[in-house]
């Protein structure tokens, strides 16, 4: 049974967000007043459900019978020789219902929007994963469901909108800007302000404006707490790191922060590098990035020297986003975490790597992280054991995988 | 350099609403932008929002997005804004930027207080800088003699509209709806409500903008408000005109059909 410490965090050490929502100099709120008493609606409604052993055991009971928790893990040798012999863990949240990590928040933040009276959502997605799964979460618990989504990822991710569209959910392509994730963002929050009465705004990742950094976290944050448990029951010992891609950030600080206390436990974000740091052509927004405000928080931004945001590139839809979470800032800048990129090339070597040694097909956001791994490996070398978070499942990513190796 | 606190004085001794104008910087082109906000202020605008164009424009319609996105493609810096400000306070009008506020946190808050009162800016508003966050802004803008306004909105409780209205100077701008930029047809009833709510908190003129576009709508709102905001409206004349001389001239007919709704 899921407990209020498993779900919070238990006191893990002061990490969690100040009353302002600032995580150090980071989060916070920047929205039009508008929205305030909606994010504060939110944030009182979550502090009530987060220690309620009603809302715990609904939660634990949706996450055990319906997105098939708790999720395996898999040791994955062959893989492994690639890493110079190191130990590869895979958490495997490719296994769960709708293929992505991403059905743990959907699932929390669903149960919130019926104990906040309301009967509509709206979510953005980039993906289409957490379209998805909001689209599946909605369905399951009779919510009117709306996806934003930009136009550009509408097209590579044409199974997703399909599938969101069979699921009930409305999908409305995005055409401002860049037409990918931020632009979704955009028009979701124009959105939200707009209905605000009736509608919650199921926010996918840990960015945006307190208290979705917090509360997405949390939602994620069975990710690791399960992990960590599974490591220590197949070695007798906590890994020696942990690895994860970061778009926005969430599935890396789910599987992140149950280890923050341990500090023998490196973590490692791998960010997507598209085309390399010189092509100028990359979601590098924690390593190459600046302290600014987007989407309504205080955190690393890709923009340029007058605060105007600069599109981001990814063969990964997920990852393809100009901003991140403001804890995985808190924890660059602290140091307990450390980000690094990859290049869209390694991630398609490690997708297609995965596929023929351990016969898993990653999403291409998870394969950065384990381009990540088998790097990690090789400097840590063959007595070390590194937990990576597989995700999600790569089917969604058929297409690009289609176009890129000429399948 | 005009003060808004002159403009309302003035207002006030007219026994009207002051008339107050938005235009991005840029839009439609760098000089295009000054000429028209000019030509507002010759028709009867008394003070002149430049919006600085930003690439995530949250809590605009379609109609500003729009606007916004030519002025980013024209190459609109932070540079053009202070030049357009510096244009647009020559013709006598108070002149405020608008803008949300990473341009600023990036481009340096002090720096930006410093040079747009050097410009002739009367002040700025700042839609997504919330009362918590203010603190720094406020004495930076004090210090550099330039006046701070904030937005209180439809859903703001009592205790947050006066957290808003003590970080206000100038004006306090009152959104009459929920929702983003843009004309409607009628002017929400939210409006009226709010400026009642806020009126208690302070003795600043209190403005109402979001929705209003017609002399009529001005007309109602200069009822019960210190000021009418327009943006959506002025920028929707420059979007239609097959020109640039018939949306000047567009937008000038506009400028005094409003002059004349906040006299009514």
């Amino acid at each position: 049974m899921l407990t209020a410490a498993d779900l919070a965090g238990g006191g893990v050490g002061g990490d969690d967000p100040d009353i302002r929502g600032r995580f150090g100099a980071f989060g916070g709120r920047f929205v039009p007043e508008a929205l305030i008493p909606a994010l504060d609606e939110v944030a009182k409604t979550y502090a009530e459900a987060k220690i309620d052993p009603a809302f715990l055991r609904e939660f634990d009971h949706l996450l055990r019978t319906y997105a098939g928790r708790p999720t395996t893990l898999t040791d994955v040798p062959r893989f492994a020789e690639s890493a110079g012999g190191a130990r590869i863990l895979l958490k495997r949240e490719d296994l769960t219902h709708t293929g992505a990590h991403k059905i743990n928040n959907v699932l929390g933040q669903a149960l919130l929007t019926k104990r906040l009276g309301k009967k509509r959502v709206i979510a953005e997605t980039g993906a289409g994963q957490h379209g998805v799964a909001t689209a599946t979460a909605c369905a399951l618990m009779g919510l009117e469901c709306v996806i934003y989504m930009g136009e550009v990822d509408c097209e590579r991710q044409a199974l997703n909108v399909a599938r969101m569209k069979l699921l009930g959910a409305t999908v409305v392509p995005v055409a401002n800007g860049s037409r990918t994730l931020k632009d979704a963002i955009n028009e979701a929050f124009r959105d939200w302000v707009t209905n605000v009465d009736t509608t919650h705004y199921l926010f996918g990742t840990v960015a945006g404006p307190h208290p979705f950094p917090e509360m997405v976290r949390d939602f994620a944050r069975i990710i690791g707490v399960e992990a960590r448990r599974q490591v220590v029951e197949l070695t007798g010992r906590l890994p020696d790191a942990v690895a994860a891609a970061v778009g926005g950030g969430s599935n890396a600080i789910g599987v992140f922060h149950a280890f923050i206390g341990d500090p023998g436990v490196a973590l490692h974000g791998y960010e997507a590098g598209g085309h390399g740091v010189e092509s100028g052509e990359h979601a590098l927004t924690l390593t190459e990035g600046s302290v600014g405000v987007l989407h309504g928080s205080r955190t690393y931004v890709l923009q340029d020297d007058e605060g105007q945001t600069i599109e981001s590139h990814s063969i990964s839809a997920g990852l393809d986003y100009p901003g991140v979470g403001p804890e995985h800032a808190w924890l660059k800048d602290s140091g307990r975490a450390t980000y690094h990129g990859v290049t869209d090339a390694e991630a398609m070597e490690s997708f297609s790597l995965l596929a023929r040694t351990e016969g898993i097909i990653p999403a291409i956001e998870s394969a950065h992280a384990l381009a990540g791994a088998l790097k990690l490996g090789r400097e840590l070398g063959p007595e070390a054991t590194i937990l990576v978070n597989l995700s999600g499942r790569g089917d969604k990513d058929m297409g690009t995988a289609m176009k890129y190796f000429n399948l | 350099m005009t003060t808004l606190q002159t403009v309302f004085e003035k207002a006030r001794a007219d026994r009207r609403a002051a008339l107050i104008g938005y235009l991005p910087a840029g839009f439609p082109t760098k000089e295009g932008a000054v000429a028209a906000a000019t030509a507002m202020v010759e028709a009867g605008c008394d003070v002149i929002e430049i919006g600085l164009p930003y690439s995530d424009p949250l809590m605009d319609g379609p109609t500003i997005q729009d606007a916004v996105h030519r002025a980013l493609t024209n190459g609109t810096r932070i540079a053009d804004v202070m030049r357009t400000v510096e244009g647009v306070a020559r013709s006598g009008a108070a002149v405020l930027v608008m803008t949300y506020w990473n341009p600023i946190d990036r481009y340096g808050a002090e720096r930006f207080a410093r040079e747009l009162a050097d410009a002739g800016g009367a002040g700025t508003i700042t839609p997504d800088l919330t009362p918590e966050e203010a603190g720094p802004w406020c004495e930076h803008s004090a210090a550099a003699g330039i006046d701070t306004v904030f937005l209180a909105a439809p859903s703001s409780t009592e205790d947050r509209i006066k957290a808003v209205v003590d970080r206000c100077t100038g004006f306090v701008y009152a959104a009459s709806l929920m929702g983003v930029t843009g004309a409607r047809k009628s002017v929400s009833s939210a409006a009226e409500g709010l400026v009642g709510r806020i009126r208690p908190h302070t003795g600043l003129p209190v403005c109402v903008g979001l929705g209003v576009g017609t002399g009529v709508q001005a007309a109602e709102v200069a009822g019960y408000a210190d000021g009418v905001i327009v943006g959506s409206a002025f920028i929707r004349r420059i979007l239609d005109a097959p020109d640039e001389a018939s949306g000047l001239a567009a937008v000038r007919t506009l400028a005094a059909e409003l002059a004349t709704g906040v006299r009514a």
